[in-house]
């Protein structure tokens, strides 16, 4: 009785300090010197302050920013500490009206016509609310936006969501996309940041 | 981790976004955290809305490996259990019916997440399938597959908010857990879970056909059938009794998010997700409260050991007992047939004992949402 006992506790120590401590410090030690900035939230540095994680979307309201998608983590969304989905489901008043509104927002934002449609993904919360994709089609909607309130052609714009397209892998796996936060450190590298 | 990935200790980072607005993301050790969610079928993630959140899934080749991870084993087992029964067709005849259910729910999911929300439409959308609670890097394709393949088997991870989805993708996720998880399932779970299938279609074909029934050469008796009944009655009584309490309480409607047949899909799933030991949610429900903590869990209870303990008694009788040669009369147990039979066993079950209670969600919801009835 006590010998079996014994084992188990031998058993659980050892299987605890290797799954509690060796394995994640030793994932740790690989990912810091292999992938020091992916394991570290992919930052982007202004200097030496952080300013944005590639992987995680900001909340652009400016009008010479590509906007990203809407967000419902935390109160004013995009918090990337409570990271939430509106988890609204199809026949919900919640989310029928909030679409509503922000499709008129997003159709006089980019002055478009009442009958023009709208992307859904542009006008629905993604499921983290930090999602940093929109799709293409997205971003060429509001490329005219940008271009006037940067004072550069459109075509221009047009280039720069085409240089920032990520295709799906090997052609397959996944979806065609714009990463609206490296989108946007793009254009202000190009084109100068704009003076509010 | 070379996709971004986090591994770190450091505290939460705050920054100054491009714009001025102060942001602060959440950081920590995730990386050596979402191998073993994945492959153990665990699914409880790092952040609050697990394999949607960027730095735990940043893109769809980890996104492909999660999925990977999340059958590995459970289908591997089934390869070992070939093995062991000394015939590896017996292995892959039970493949094969959980293949064909798989293929079923996802063609089901996929169909059923790919018509869109047409009253979105009306608001001047483009058409398409809905995105709320979706992410643009899994969009309709890595979404509905994940969630077939959490619910299928016992892992819960989501990578889009089940909530969202249509009304009867919703439904196929919910039967999919209240059959016990048996399609592929989670480590061991969703093997012994089919088994309760495999012995019961085995009596059944032996009733059918007259012959006394048997199972890899051993006899299904009485004992068998009454602990099989038992290990799917349990679990049902669970999800469906407690269910129908929190229906019908004010604690019990404190916590939805939804109104409208939507709102009872929240409760059903909860339960559902609970007793099959899921872990994933129609995350509007708030759940963290008393009445829910405490009634949840006794349904995981319920759900577990309700399967488990008859299994075990089940293993121990048939183990003493005489093992009969198969003769050309016998029937078997290893092919095509079965399979088939063993498919729609589960089919016709889970659909009895669920159907109602699925009419009243998934089913009107969704006639519902064809007539544009808004909650």
């Amino acid at each position: 009785m006590f010998k079996e006992l014994e084992k188990s506790v031998i058993v659980f120590s050892g299987l605890a300090l290797i799954c509690g401590f060796a394995y994640p410090l030793s994932m740790y030690a690989i990912g810091e010197s292999a992938f020091a900035p992916e394991v570290k939230g992919s930052l982007v540095y202004e200097g030496k302050t952080p300013i944005a994680s590639t992987l995680i979307a900001q909340n652009f309201t400016q009008p010479q920013y590509f906007h990203p998608r809407p967000s419902a983590a935390g109160a004013d969304g995009y918090d990337g500490a409570s990271s939430s989905g509106s988890n609204l489901g199809y026949t919900s008043q919640k989310l029928h009206d909030a679409v509503k509104e922000r499709v008129e927002a997003y159709r006089s934002e980019n002055n478009l016509s009442a009958t023009q449609k709208v992307p859904m993904d542009a006008v629905t919360t993604s499921g983290s609310g930090l999602d940093p994709h929109i799709t293409v089609a997205n971003a060429t909607i509001q490329a005219k936006r940008i271009a006037a309130a940067r004072g550069v052609k459109e075509s221009k714009m047009i280039e720069a969501i085409h240089k920032n397209v990520q295709k799906p892998y090997w052609g397959i796996i996944g979806e065609e996309k714009v990463n609206v936060t490296t989108l946007n450190l793009t254009l202000d590298r190009e084109f100068g940041k704009v003076k509010i | 981790m070379s996709h971004g990935v986090i591994q770190t200790f450091s505290s939460y980072v705050e920054l100054t976004t491009i714009e001025g607005v102060k942001q602060t993301l959440a950081m920590g050790p995730v990386a050596s955290q979402e191998s073993i969610k994945m492959l153990g079928t665990n699914g409880g993630g790092f952040f609050n809305v697990n394999s949607a959140h960027p730095f735990e899934n940043p893109n769809e080749l980890t996104n492909f490996i999660q999925i990977f991870s999340i059958f590995l084993i459970p289908i591997a087992l089934l390869f070992a259990y070939g093995k062991f029964a000394g015939n590896r067709r017996e292995g892959i005849a039970i493949f094969g019916a959980m293949a064909l259910l798989f293929a079923l729910t996802l063609s089901a999911t996929y169909y059923a997440e790919s018509q869109g929300n047409a009253m979105l439409t009306q608001l001047g959308v483009e058409a398409g399938p809905s995105m709320e609670g979706k992410e643009v890097r899994f969009a309709l394709g890595a979404s509905s597959l994940f969630a077939t393949v959490t619910t299928a088997a016992s892992c819960g991870a989501v990578n889009a908010m089940h909530d969202s989805f249509s009304p009867l993708a919703g439904g196929v996720l919910m039967l999919q857990m209240m059959v016990g998880e048996v399609i592929f399932g989670g480590v061991g779970a969703g093997f012994y879970g089919m088994m309760i299938y495999a012995l019961l279609s085995m009596f059944m074909i032996g009733l059918m056909v007259g012959k006394t029934p048997m199972y890899l050469g051993k006899k299904i008796e009485a004992y068998e059938i009454k602990a099989v009944i038992i290990a799917l009655l349990l679990p049902s009584a669970a999800i469906l009794g407690f269910s129908a309490i929190a229906a019908n309480c004010a604690d019990g409607l404190a916590g939805l998010n939804n109104a409208g047949p939507h709102g009872l899909g929240e409760i059903l799933y909860a339960y559902t997700s609970a007793a099959a030991n899921n872990g994933s949610a129609f995350a509007g429900l708030t759940a963290n409260t008393p009445f829910y903590d405490v009634t949840l869990a006794i349904a995981m209870f319920i759900g577990r050991f309700g399967v488990i303990i008859p299994m075990i008694a089940i293993a121990a009788s048939m183990s003493n007992k005489k093992t009969y040669a198969l003769s050309s009369g016998s029937v078997r147990s290893d092919n095509m047939t079965f399979t088939i039979f063993l498919a729609f066993t589960v089919l016709i079950l889970g659909a009895l004992t669920f159907l109602p209670a699925l009419t009243f969600t998934a089913i009107a919801e969704h006639v519902l949402m064809l007539s544009g009835k808004l909650f």
